[in-house]
C-alpha cells in the first residue's frame, strides 16, 4: 500500500520535474554560487554615524566652562572605525583633551573589542598612547567601556559607564561617569599616579527627536590622591560641582 | 493604462474616486513602465516608485492555462525588477536580481514570459533595493481554470502597505545606531509604578531585572512603527478612506494582500463575519472568523455579506501604533465608526523560547498570558446569530502550545523512517549563543500554530489561527520528506543584525536540494519577533496539525520561540530566494539561496 502510493507520487514528481526542465534553468548558474548575478541584498552596507553625547556649558558663578564628548563611526556590521574626542575649554585653556582612533570588531552579542591609539591634545604637553579596549552593553542595560593605554609615560586606564533611565519615552535621566588611572606621575599634565580623576554627571534630557535632545544636569569633577595634590598646588580646586546645560545630538 | 497615465499628476489619495478599471489590466500581454512620481501621503511631497504612474501598481489579471508576456521598462536611474510573489514559474522568470538575472538596468526593457499554472490572489513587487518600500507593489489576480466552490458577486483587492517620508536607508541606519529608535512605548518609571501597583514590588523587580539581565525589552513588537509609518489601504491613508461600493445583498470577495515592508496587521470589519476561503492564493475549507492577522507578504481571501450600511475595514498594526482604514459602503460618502485600537501587546517568556520556565520568579503575571487558545473558541461560540456548529469543540485538537512541543519533530518521529536532520549552515545550535549576531537562542521551542499571536490571544473575538487552515486541494505528493533542513532564525536587536543560524547572506553558502526531492524545512525562531518567511518558486505544506490537509503557502509568519515545519517537493530547478519578508531584515542579510539541481 505504502509502496504503491510512493510509486504514483514518484511518477507525479517526475512529470513535474520534466515540466520544470522544459522551462530551463537559468543559463550558466553555478549551483555552488549563492548569487551568480551579484549580491541580491546589501548586507555589507557601510553605515556612518556621528554622536555628540555631551556638548555643554558647566556653570559655577560667573565661571563657565565648555565640555564636549563625542564620537563618529563608519563601517558594516563586521567592523567599524571610530574617532572619539573629549575635552574641556575653561578660562582660555583646553584641558582633559583626548582624541582617540579605533578599529573595532564584535566579539560577543553585546561587546566589541577596540584597538587603536589616543593622543592627549590640549593646552598641556601632548602625550601619545597605544590603546586596547572593550565597549558594549552590560546586563541591566549599562553602557560600559574600558580601555587600557600604554605610552612613554607608562600605563593608563579609562572606564566609562552610563545608564538611561526612562521617565517617559522622551524624558530620560542619565547618570554617567568616567574615571582615569595612571601608573606614573606626569606633573606637566597635573597627573599623579593611581586613581587620578572622576568626571560624573546626572543629566535630564528631553528627546525632541531621537536625534536632538537638550538637557540640564549637574556635573561633578573630582581629582584624587597625587593628582589632587598637584592641582591644589597649582591653585585650583580638586572638587568641582557645576550646573550644566547642553544638548545631545547625532546623525 | 490610459486612465492611469491621465491620473499621473494626482496624489495617490486623490485617485480614490477614479474608476477601478484604470487600475486593473487584463489579457496576456502587459506593458509596465517603472518610474518615479511624486506622492503626498502625509502632507509632504515625496518621490515614490510607481508602475504606469500608479502606487500601488495596477492589478494584473492572469488566466490559468495561458502564457503571459510582461514587458517591464525601467525609467528609473537605478536597476529594478519585478518578482511574482507566490507564482510557480521557471527560475529565470522569478525576478530576483543576483539569482534569476542581473536585474533590469535603467533605460532597458525586460520581457517576462511564463505560463500561469495556478489560480488565486497573489502579488508582485520589486526585489531591488528599497523600491518595495517606496511603492513598487501590486496585486495579481489569477483566474483559475475550474471555478472555486464558493460564490461572490463583487471583487475588491485590499492592498495593505506602509509608507514613510524618510529615505528607507535612513530608517535602517537609524536602527543600526539605536535598535529601539522607532519604539516610543518602552517601559518607563511610570509603567514600573503601574506594575508594582498591579503585582507588587517583588514580582515587578524580578520581572524587570530579568529582562534587563537579558538586555531585551518586552515592548519590542515591530522594529519600524507608526512613529514614521502611515498605513495605507490601496495606497490611501486612513483620512483619504479607500471605499469599496456594493449593492446590499451582494457577496463581496475581498482579496487582502499585505504588501507592507515591515508591518503586520490585524484585520477586522466590525459588524461583519469574515469567511476565509483562501490563504496565500490557495483555497481552504471556509473558516468563519471575526479577525485575522496578516503577516507581511501573506494574502487572505475573505467573503463578506454586508447589509445596507457602511462598514469600516480596520487593519491595526500589531504594535497598535496606527492603522490602515477603508470603508465598504452601499453609497459614496457613507462612513462607519472607526473602532479604538486594542491594547499594545507585550512579549512574554514564551516568545523568548523559555515556555518551560514557568517557575521563574516574577513571571506569573506574564505567564497567565501563556497560550490559551480556548479564548478564541469561546469567542466563536458566543457570536450571536451565527450557526457555528459546535465551533468550540471543533477548534483544532491541540490546546496549549505545550502539548505541541516540538511540533514538526514530534510528527516526524512518528513516521516509519525518521528523516535525516541537517542544519542548513552546518551549525551546532548550542554554539549560537553569545555570537555577535545572536541575542537569544530559544531553549524551549514549540508549535504555536494554534495561537493567534501576541496581541490577539486575549481577544474575545474569533480570530483565525494557522491550525484552522485546511487545504481544499492538498499537495498531491504524499511522500514523507527524506531530509529535514533546520534553520534557526536569529538576530540581535541591539546591533540590529538579522540572519539564519547567526549568519548573514554574505557569509553563507546555498542550501542544496536535489531536483525532485521532497524535503522539510524546520524553522526555529530564536528571536523575539515574528518573521514572515518566504520561499520563492514553490508552495509548501505548512505543518499546522492538519496532516494530509496541510494548507499550501508561500509565506509563513513564524512566531517568536516557535518551531515550524514546511514540506515541499523541489520540482523546479534553479536558484531560489528564501528570506524573511520584512524588507529591512532581508536587506540586512536574513536571506538564503536554495539551489534545486
Amino acid at each position: 500500500m505504502r509502496a504503491s502510493r510512493w510509486g504514483s507520487a514518484a511518477v507525479g514528481a517526475v512529470a513535474v520535474m520534466a515540466a520544470g526542465a522544459a522551462h530551463g534553468q537559468t543559463a550558466g548558474a553555478d549551483p555552488n554560487d549563492p548569487a551568480p548575478f551579484g549580491p541580491p541584498v546589501d548586507d555589507r552596507h557601510v553605515w556612518v554615524h556621528g554622536i555628540l553625547d555631551q556638548f555643554e556649558a558647566r556653570i559655577r558663578g560667573g565661571d563657565t566652562g565648555l565640555r564636549w564628548d563625542g564620537e563618529a563611526w563608519a563601517g558594516p556590521d563586521e567592523w567599524r572605525v571610530w574617532l572619539k574626542s573629549e575635552g574641556e575649554l575653561a578660562r582660555g585653556r583646553v584641558g582633559d583633551g583626548q582624541t582617540e582612533a579605533f578599529f573595532s570588531k564584535p566579539i560577543s552579542t553585546y561587546f566589541d573589542v577596540q584597538v587603536g591609539g589616543r593622543y592627549d591634545l590640549d593646552s598641556a604637553p601632548g602625550r601619545g598612547w597605544a590603546a586596547l579596549g572593550i565597549e558594549g552593553l552590560a546586563p541591566g542595560f549599562f553602557k560600559v567601556a574600558a580601555t587600557a593605554y600604554a605610552g612613554d609615560h607608562g600605563l593608563a586606564g579609562k572606564v566609562k559607564a552610563s545608564y538611561d533611565q526612562l521617565i517617559t519615552n522622551r524624558l530620560i535621566l542619565q547618570p554617567e561617569a568616567e574615571i582615569n588611572l595612571y601608573s606614573q606621575d606626569d606633573p606637566a599634565r597635573d597627573i599623579g599616579s593611581g586613581l587620578s580623576d572622576l568626571d560624573a554627571g546626572l543629566r535630564l534630557r528631553y528627546e525632541i527627536t531621537r536625534k536632538f535632545a537638550p538637557y540640564v544636569g549637574v556635573t561633578w569633577k573630582q581629582k584624587f590622591g597625587r593628582t589632587a595634590e598637584l592641582v591644589r598646588a597649582a591653585g585650583e580646586r580638586s572638587a568641582d560641582v557645576r550646573l550644566t546645560l547642553g544638548a545631545r545630538a547625532w546623525f | 493604462m490610459v486612465g492611469g497615465a491621465a491620473l499621473l499628476g494626482l496624489p495617490a489619495w486623490a485617485r480614490a474616486m477614479a474608476p477601478a478599471v484604470s487600475e486593473t489590466l487584463t489579457g496576456n500581454t502587459f506593458d509596465l513602465s517603472i518610474g518615479e512620481r511624486p506622492v503626498n501621503i502625509t502632507g509632504r511631497t515625496r518621490m515614490a516608485t510607481a508602475v504606469n504612474g500608479l502606487m500601488p501598481g495596477p492589478t494584473l489579471r492572469f488566466k490559468e492555462g495561458e502564457t503571459v508576456i510582461v514587458k517591464v521598462a525601467n525609467r528609473l536611474s537605478e536597476p529594478t525588477s519585478i518578482h511574482w510573489h507566490g507564482l510557480r514559474l521557471p527560475a529565470d522568470m522569478d525576478g530576483v536580481p543576483g539569482l534569476s538575472f542581473r536585474g533590469i538596468m535603467p533605460g532597458q526593457t525586460f520581457t517576462y514570459r511564463f505560463p500561469i499554472t495556478q489560480g488565486g490572489t497573489y502579488w508582485y513587487h520589486s526585489h531591488s533595493g528599497m523600491q518595495e518600500q517606496t511603492g513598487l507593489i501590486g496585486a495579481l489576480v489569477l483566474e483559475p481554470k475550474s471555478p472555486p466552490p464558493y460564490a461572490w458577486d463583487r471583487d475588491y483587492v485590499v492592498m495593505l502597505s506602509d509608507w514613510t517620508d524618510e529615505d528607507p536607508m535612513t530608517v535602517i541606519g537609524n536602527l543600526k545606531q539605536q535598535g529601539n529608535y522607532y519604539n516610543f512605548h518602552q517601559r518607563t518609571l511610570g509603567t514600573f509604578a503601574d506594575d508594582v501597583k498591579r503585582k507588587g514590588f517583588k514580582a515587578t523587580w524580578a520581572d524587570w531585572t530579568m529582562w534587563g539581565a537579558m538586555r531585551m525589552s518586552p515592548t519590542d513588537i515591530m522594529d519600524v512603527t507608526g512613529a514614521t509609518y502611515t498605513f495605507l489601504v490601496n495606497g490611501r491613508p486612513p483620512a483619504a478612506n479607500w471605499t469599496g461600493l456594493f449593492k446590499p445583498g451582494e457577496r463581496i470577495r475581498l482579496r487582502f494582500i499585505n504588501g507592507s515592508s515591515m508591518s503586520t496587521f490585524d484585520v477586522r470589519i466590525p459588524g461583519l463575519f469574515l469567511n476565509v476561503v483562501a490563504a496565500d492564493g490557495t483555497d481552504v475549507d471556509p473558516v468563519m472568523v471575526e479577525e485575522f492577522r496578516i503577516g507581511v507578504a501573506e494574502t487572505y481571501d475573505v467573503i463578506v455579506e454586508p447589509k445596507d450600511r457602511a462598514y469600516t475595514v480596520f487593519a491595526q498594526a500589531q504594535d497598535r501604533t496606527g492603522y490602515a482604514r477603508g470603508t465598504l459602503s452601499p453609497r459614496p460618502g457613507l462612513i462607519a465608526a472607526i473602532p479604538p485600537m486594542d491594547p499594545r501587546p507585550m512579549r512574554t517568556m514564551t516568545d523568548m523560547g523559555m515556555a518551560g520556565m514557568g517557575g521563574m520568579a516574577g513571571m506569573k503575571g506574564q505567564m497567565q498570558g501563556m497560550p490559551d487558545m480556548k479564548m478564541s473558541g469561546k469567542g466563536a461560540a458566543e457570536m450571536p446569530g451565527m450557526d457555528m456548529g459546535g465551533m468550540e469543540m471543533a477548534t483544532p485538537a491541540p490546546k496549549g502550545g505545550m502539548s505541541m512541543k516540538g511540533g514538526p519533530m514530534a510528527a516526524s518521529a512518528k513516521s516509519a523512517a525518521a528523516p535525516i536532520m541537517v542544519n542548513a549552515d552546518g551549525v551546532d545550535p548550542k554554539r549560537l549563543k553569545g555570537q555577535p549576531m545572536v541575542d537569544n537562542v530559544a531553549m524551549e521551542t514549540q508549535s504555536r500554530q494554534d495561537e493567534a499571536g501576541d496581541g490577539l490571544d486575549h481577544s474575545d473575538r474569533r480570530v483565525l489561527v494557522y491550525s484552522d487552515l485546511k487545504a481544499l486541494r492538498p499537495d498531491t505528493d504524499i511522500r514523507p520528506p527524506a531530509r529535514e533542513i533546520e534553520l534557526h532564525l536569529t538576530g540581535n536587536m541591539e546591533r540590529w543584525t538579522w540572519g539564519f543560524d547567526g549568519k548573514k547572506f554574505s557569509g553563507s553558502s546555498p542550501i542544496g536540494v536535489k531536483l525532485g526531492e521532497r524535503v522539510r524545512f524546520v524553522l526555529i525562531n530564536d528571536t523575539m519577533m515574528e518573521h514572515p518567511i518566504h520561499l520563492h518558486g514553490f508552495l509548501f505544506s505548512l505543518e499546522n496539525g492538519q496532516g494530509g490537509k496541510a494548507p499550501l503557502k508561500h509565506t509563513v509568519n513564524v512566531k517568536p520561540g516557535e518551531r515550524v515545519g514546511l514540506v515541499f517537493t523541489a520540482d523546479t530547478p534553479g536558484h531560489w530566494a528564501f528570506h524573511c519578508h520584512l524588507l529591512y531584515h532581508m536587506e540586512s542579510g536574513m536571506f538564503r539561496t536554495v539551489v534545486v539541481a
